[in-house]
């Protein structure tokens, strides 16, 4: 009998890290600033009539810190914390800092998605939250800042948190990210099981995934589950994003009606992967990420004009 | 959702001169504290939140026993629970006393 020699991971897990973990993790040591930091005690005014328990940060951490000696601004929101689903504080703390990034115009801006989407006890609050933030977004790319979206936590990023990363100038995701609105059980209560097997787990990372994100390009970067990973990825998307304007927007427009005449008819990620000319398709959902980016490399670069 | 506040007497002030610090996560079974340096050096102040209601005494008894074994004075601590055992309680309660403790991080 042979046995296998003990592996030890050092690099520590971006999806078992929590919130404030991630952000220690990928900014310079010891240069975060918080803002409206959890002894501010801005709970959420609402999940206390459902007699909920509140989180002082309300399940999102924001502030300022430095990436390879540069500042940028972060949120990381916590996805144990009501799936990290927005509310109205939530959304308002993301909101302020995309703000911030507008009025300080160059400063990158790194959000940690990981988000079920709206917060159903705070459903019209945290929807509007959802507007705000978008538009604060958008304004704030269209003042000059990159937004970077890093999306590998257990709660995915659905919901409005799906329609945030669609527009952040680049995404990075790992194996465990899952990108998409409407999650699997959503799908699958107003469609039926025929359309959507929710329980059907490799069909969800096949579907929602992040390698079938990457190579469909609704992701930009594919990383290992490592904080050091996202770092690095961080800064090559600050470096490689697009600006924001009228050819780039014109750009992305043809990137996805490009994309929707390609594989509007697949019915699988596997479909999809074969018309890409992966020819053991099958073997993709078991690869490194190492492999998979030289794959996904190999098959399609990243564009770099649209977004 | 039922609140408590407990005041103990330390025996001595906690270590450190960070002046706050959080660990871990409202969550099911899981709980945060956040610890704040804001009392006098034999002071300690425990306040908790919690959804599960009936559980006082238990409460009461892990508090005392942690104000014993770590003699938090000095600091504050601040508990959202979201239904933790009591050795989970006792756990974060010893990690947050450690992290306000440790120098830099």
């Amino acid at each position: 009998m042979t046995s296998t020699p003990f592996v030890r991971h050092n690099a520590p897990s971006w999806y078992e890290a929590s919130a404030r973990e991630r952000v220690r993790g990928l900014l310079d040591a010891g240069s975060f600033k918080e803002f409206i930091g959890p002894e501010q005690r801005e709970t959420s005014p609402h999940l206390g009539i459902f007699d909920l328990p509140r989180q002082f940060d309300d399940g999102i951490v924001v502030g300022r810190g430095k990436l390879s000696g540069k500042p940028v601004f972060v949120a990381a929101q916590e996805g144990r914390f009501m799936g990290g689903a927005f509310g109205e504080v939530h959304g308002a703390k993301l909101t302020g800092l995309l703000r911030a990034a507008r009025d300080a115009k160059s400063i990158p801006v790194l959000i940690l998605f990981d988000t079920g989407g709206v917060r159903l006890q705070e459903a019209n609050a945290g929807e509007l939250a959802i507007g705000e933030i978008m538009r604060a977004l958008l304004e704030a790319r269209r003042a000059g800042a990159k937004v970077i979206g890093l999306i590998g936590g257990r709660a995915g990023c659905y919901g409005g948190g799906g329609l945030l990363a669609g527009c952040c100038s680049a995404l990075a995701v790992s194996e465990h990210g899952r990108i998409a609105v409407s999650g699997p059980e959503v799908i699958e209560t107003n469609r039926g099981v025929e359309e959507f097997d929710s329980k059907d787990r490799s069909l969800v990372w096949r579907t929602m995934g992040g390698k079938n994100r990457r190579l469909i390009g609704g992701a930009d970067a594919f990383v290992d589950d490592t904080i050091e990973a996202f770092r690095a990825a961080a800064l090559f998307l600050i470096e490689r994003a697009p600006a924001f304007g009228l050819d780039v927007l014109k750009a992305e427009q043809a990137r996805l009606a490009e994309r929707l005449n390609r594989f509007g008819a697949c019915a699988d990620g596997l479909d999809i992967w074969k018309q890409e000319g992966i020819v053991d398709a099958a073997s993709v959902p078991g690869m490194s990420a190492e492999d998979f980016t030289a794959l996904a490399n190999r098959i399609r670069e990243p564009r770099y004009d649209a977004r | 959702m039922e609140t408590f506040s407990y005041r103990h007497k330390a025996e001595r002030r906690s270590t450190g001169s960070k002046a706050q610090a959080i660990i871990g996560v409202v969550a099911s079974g899981n709980l945060e504290v956040l610890v704040e340096r804001v009392l006098p050096d034999t002071e300690c102040q425990v306040e908790v939140s919690t959804p599960i209601t009936g559980f006082g005494s238990v409460w009461e008894a892990v508090i005392t026993d942690f104000v014993e074994r770590r003699s938090p004075g000095g600091l504050k601590l601040s508990i959202n629970d979201g239904g933790a055992r009591a050795d989970t309680v006792a756990l974060r309660l010893a990690q947050a006393v450690r992290l306000i403790e440790e120098e830099g991080r």
